[in-house]
C-alpha cells in the first residue's frame, strides 16, 4: 500500500513470534497477535507490561529483536516508520512546539502531497471542535485541547492503521466520555483499524470490540469484553480487569456439569464448562456484583454457593451500590457489591453476615496455584483504603 | 492567626515599591562601569571620528571637528577591506556552522546515552581554551608554512603546486577564523540540541516525514536558538578579528580585514580620525545586519 493516498479500509495487523530485548531486560517476550481489519482493539496491561513497546514496534519506532510485523498483509519489519501506513497519537501528544496548530495537522498531509492540505486539515479540527484555534501555537492550549490536536493530526490521514497510545488520559470524565464516542464513530465511519494502549480497564471495555489483557511481555487473555469479564482465565486478569474474589482449594468431586472445591472447609461448586482445570488444586473466583449478602442464614440452596457466617469489616457507599468487605473465618475477605435499590446500606460493620452466589456465576482459573499463593499479596486499593481507615479511626480514639 | 494574614494583605502593594528601589541599587554598580567603559570611550570614539588635522601639527596631531568627510574617505579608501571583512566572516560562520552542527549534534543527541563520553567529548571542544588563541594561531602558521611537512608533503605528492603558499592566503585566513570559532559555535549549539525532545522527530517520521525531511523541518527550526547564538558569537568577533588575517599570523597583504586597517592607522601611520571613523562603520554595520539576521530567522519567540 502507498502512504500517498488515503486509505480505502481499515488493514490487518500481523504479529508474529515478536520478541524485543533491551540491554538488560525483556521488554516482549513471545508475541503472536492478529487484529483483524476494521476492528478496535485495546491492549490492556499496568504500566511496564510491554505494551508501549508493543505499539512503538508497529508504528516502526522500534525494532524487533526477532518477529515479523505485517500490515494488510504486507511485512513491513524492515520498513522505516516513515513508509508505513500507520499514523500515532502519541502520549506526550508531541505536537511541533514552532509550527501552529493547523501547520501540524497539515504535516503528514503535506509531506505526503495531498491535495487541499488545509482544508482537510481545518475539517479534522473542526471534528474535534478545535477550528476557531487554528492558528494558535500548541503550547498555548490545554492540556485536553493538545490531545484532541494530536488526535486530529493523526486522524487526517487516515491511516490504515492507528495506533493510540493512552490517548485520553489528559482529558477530563465529560470530555474523555466524549471523545470516546467520537472515536468510535469515525472508526466505525471510516473502518479504520485501531489500536489502543490503555492501563484503564473501564476505557478499554466501553470501546474495543476486543481485549488482549498484557502482563509481563505476554498475553494473558483476548476476547470480546464481556467474554474477558465473564471468564477470565488467570488471577491476574480476573484482578486487573475489575475486581474477584478469589479462593484456592482441592478439587474433591468432579460431575459432568459441575467440580466441587473445597475451600478452607467450605464447598464452592463450579460448572465444568466455566472452569479452566478439573483437578488437583485450583483457583475458583466470582465477581464481587454477583453476590448476595445475607443479614440470615438462608439455609442450604441447590444451586448458589454460601459462604458464612462472617463479619463485615468494612462498608463504603458510594451512592449507586454499597461494597462490603466480608471477613468468612477461613474463607478470607469477601468483597460484595450490593445495588441499593432499597434505602442504603443494609448492614453496619460488625454485623453477621451470610453471602451466596449462583453456581453459574462462579469460574475456574488456569494458574498453577503455587503462583498465586493461598493468601496472595494484599496490595489492593481497596485493602490499603481499609487499612488507611482503620490507622485514622484508632488514631482519632487514642485522643 | 486569620486576621494577621489579611493585615499583611494590606501591606502589601507597598513592597514592591521597595524593592524596586533596591532593585535600582543593585544594579548601580552595573550601570556605573557601562558608562564609565563603554559609553565613555563610545563617545570618545565618535568625537575622535570626527577630528581634523591640526593646521600646524605634527604627524598624529588632531583638533575637535565636525569633519564628516573622515567617514568618506575612508569608505572610499577601505571599501575593500571593509567588504572582504564580511565576506571572510561570512564564509568563517558558514563553515564553523557546517563543522559544528554535526559534532554538537552527536554530543547532545547522539551520546544522551553515554554520558561520559559526552563530557569528554564537551571537554574536547573546550580544551583549545586552555591555550592562548594566539599561540595555537602561530602554531598553525609553523604547521602550515611553505617548510612545514604538511605543505612539503602535499608539494611532493603534486596535489600543491611547487609553487603555491598556504599562509598568507584567504584559505588561510578563513581557515584560522573557522578554527577559531568553532567551540564558540558548537556550545550554544550543543546546549539547545542536548534539550531536543527525539519524540518530536518519532512524531515527524510517524508523519510520513523522510530523515533528510525530519531535519529540515524539524529539527532545524527546533535547534534555531541555538544557531542564531551560534553564528553571531561567530560573527560578530570574526568580522572584527585582526590576528589571523594578520602578516604575522596566517594572512598576507592581499588578506588584511578592517581590524587590520585599523590596528594600522592606530599604531603605524597614527591617523586617528580614520581609526575611529572605521570603527564606527564597523560597529555600525554588524548592528546593522545582526538585527536585520535575528528578525528574519524569526527566532523571537524560541529565544
Amino acid at each position: 500500500m502507498s502512504v500517498r493516498e488515503f486509505a480505502e479500509r481499515g488493514a490487518d495487523l500481523e504479529l508474529v513470534g515478536i520478541q524485543k530485548r533491551f540491554p538488560g531486560f525483556t521488554a516482549i517476550e513471545e508475541l503472536n497477535l492478529t487484529i483483524p481489519a476494521g476492528s478496535f482493539f485495546a491492549l490492556l496491561g499496568p504500566s511496564g507490561c510491554g505494551k508501549t513497546t508493543t505499539l512503538r514496534l508497529v508504528a516502526g519506532l522500534e525494532e524487533p529483536t526477532t518477529g515479523r510485523i505485517l500490515i494488510g498483509g504486507k511485512d513491513v519489519t524492515d520498513t522505516k516508520s516513515h513508509e508505513r501506513p500507520v499514523n500515532t497519537v502519541f502520549q506526550s501528544y508531541a505536537l511541533f512546539p514552532h509550527m501552529t496548530v493547523i501547520e501540524n495537522v497539515a504535516f503528514g498531509l503535506k509531506r505526503r502531497r495531498i491535495g487541499d492540505a488545509l482544508g482537510k486539515a481545518h475539517e479534522a479540527l473542526r471534528l474535534v471542535e478545535l477550528d476557531h484555534l487554528a492558528q494558535r501555537k500548541p503550547q498555548q492550549l490545554s492540556g485536553g485541547q493538545q490531545q484532541r490536536v494530536a488526535l486530529a493530526r493523526a486522524i487526517v490521514n487516515r491511516p490504515a492503521l492507528l495506533l493510540l497510545d493512552e490517548p485520553l488520559g489528559a482529558l477530563d470524565l465529560k470530555l474523555r466520555r466524549q471523545m470516546q464516542l467520537e472515536l468510535k464513530s469515525i472508526q466505525e465511519e471510516v473502518g479504520l483499524t485501531f489500536l489502543h494502549v490503555t492501563h484503564d480497564q473501564e476505557e478499554a471495555m466501553t470501546m474495543a470490540d476486543t481485549v488482549a489483557v498484557m502482563n509481563k511481555g505476554a498475553i494473558e487473555q483476548m476476547g470480546a469484553p464481556e467474554q474477558l469479564y465473564e471468564l477470565p482465565r488467570t488471577s491476574f486478569v480476573a484482578n486487573f480487569l475489575g475486581q474477584s474474589n478469589l479462593f484456592t482449594g482441592q478439587v474433591v468431586s468432579t460431575t459432568s456439569s459441575a467440580i466441587s472445591v473445597d475451600a478452607a472447609g467450605t464447598r464452592i461448586v463450579v460448572p465444568t464448562s466455566r472452569a479452566q482445570r478439573h483437578q488437583g488444586e485450583v483457583t475458583v473466583g466470582v465477581r464481587p456484583e454477583k453476590v448476595t449478602l445475607h443479614t440470615e442464614s438462608p439455609g442450604e440452596m441447590p444451586d448458589r454457593n454460601l459462604l458464612g457466617p462472617g463479619r463485615i469489616i468494612d462498608v463504603s457507599f458510594s451512592g449507586v451500590s454499597t461494597q462490603y468487605i466480608v471477613d468468612i473465618p477461613g474463607g478470607g475477605a469477601v468483597v460484595v457489591f450490593a445495588q441499593n435499590v432499597g434505602y442504603g446500606p443494609v448492614a453496619v460493620v460488625g454485623a453477621e453476615v451470610w453471602v451466596s452466589w449462583a453456581v453459574d456465576h462462579g469460574f475456574g482459573l488456569a494458574d498453577e496455584p503455587g503462583e498465586t499463593g493461598r493468601f496472595p499479596a494484599d496490595d489492593s486499593t481497596t485493602s490499603i483504603a481499609v487499612q488507611r481507615r482503620e490507622a485514622l479511626i484508632s488514631e482519632l480514639e487514642e485522643h | 492567626m486569620a486576621f494577621a494574614a489579611f493585615a499583611t494583605a494590606e501591606v502589601q502593594p507597598q513592597a514592591p515599591k521597595k524593592r524596586s528601589r533596591i532593585a535600582l541599587f543593585l544594579l548601580l554598580p552595573g550601570i556605573l562601569y557601562l558608562v564609565l567603559f563603554f559609553l565613555t570611550p563610545l563617545i570618545s570614539l565618535v568625537l575622535t571620528s570626527l577630528q581634523a588635522p591640526s593646521e600646524f601639527g605634527d604627524i598624529g596631531q588632531f583638533d575637535y571637528a565636525f569633519n564628516w568627510q573622515n567617514y568618506v574617505t575612508v569608505v572610499e579608501t577601505y571599501l575593500p577591506h571593509i567588504l572582504r571583512s564580511f565576506g571572510y566572516a561570512l564564509t568563517a560562520t558558514v563553515f564553523a556552522l557546517l563543522f559544528s552542527y554535526p559534532l554538537a549534534y552527536f554530543i547532545g543527541v547522539k551520546a544522551r546515552r553515554w554520558p561520559l563520553l559526552q563530557s569528554l567529548m564537551l571537554v574536547l571542544v573546550i580544551a583549545p581554551f586552555f591555550i592562548s588563541f594566539l599561540l595555537r594561531t602561530l602554531a598553525w602558521k609553523q604547521l602550515l608554512s611553505d617548510e612545514s611537512f604538511v605543505i612539503t608533503s602535499l608539494k611532493a605528492l603534486s596535489l600543491m603546486a611547487p609553487d603555491a603558499h598556504f599562509t598568507g592566503t584567504p584559505f588561510a585566513v578563513i581557515f584560522g577564523l573557522t578554527y577559531n570559532f568553532i567551540p564558540f559555535m558548537t556550545l550554544p549549539l550543543y546546549t539547545t540540541l542536548e534539550r531536543l525532545d527525539t519524540r518530536y522527530l518519532e512524531a515527524g517520521s510517524d508523519l510520513y516525514a523522510g530523515p533528510f525531511t525530519v531535519f529540515r523541518k524539524i529539527t532545524v527550526p527546533l535547534s534555531m536558538p541555538g544557531i542564531v547564538a551560534g553564528t553571531l558569537l561567530t560573527f560578530i568577533p570574526a568580522a572584527g578579528d585582526y590576528v589571523n588575517a594578520s602578516r604575522d599570523f596566517l594572512g598576507g597583504p592581499d588578506t588584511q580585514m578592517m581590524g587590520n586597517v585599523i590596528e594600522a592607522n592606530f599604531l603605524v601611520l597614527l591617523n586617528y580620525p580614520a581609526a575611529a571613523a572605521l570603527s564606527i562603520i564597523l560597529m555600525a554595520a554588524i548592528l546593522v545586519l545582526v538585527s536585520i539576521y535575528v528578525k528574519r530567522s524569526g527566532t523571537e519567540d524560541l529565544l
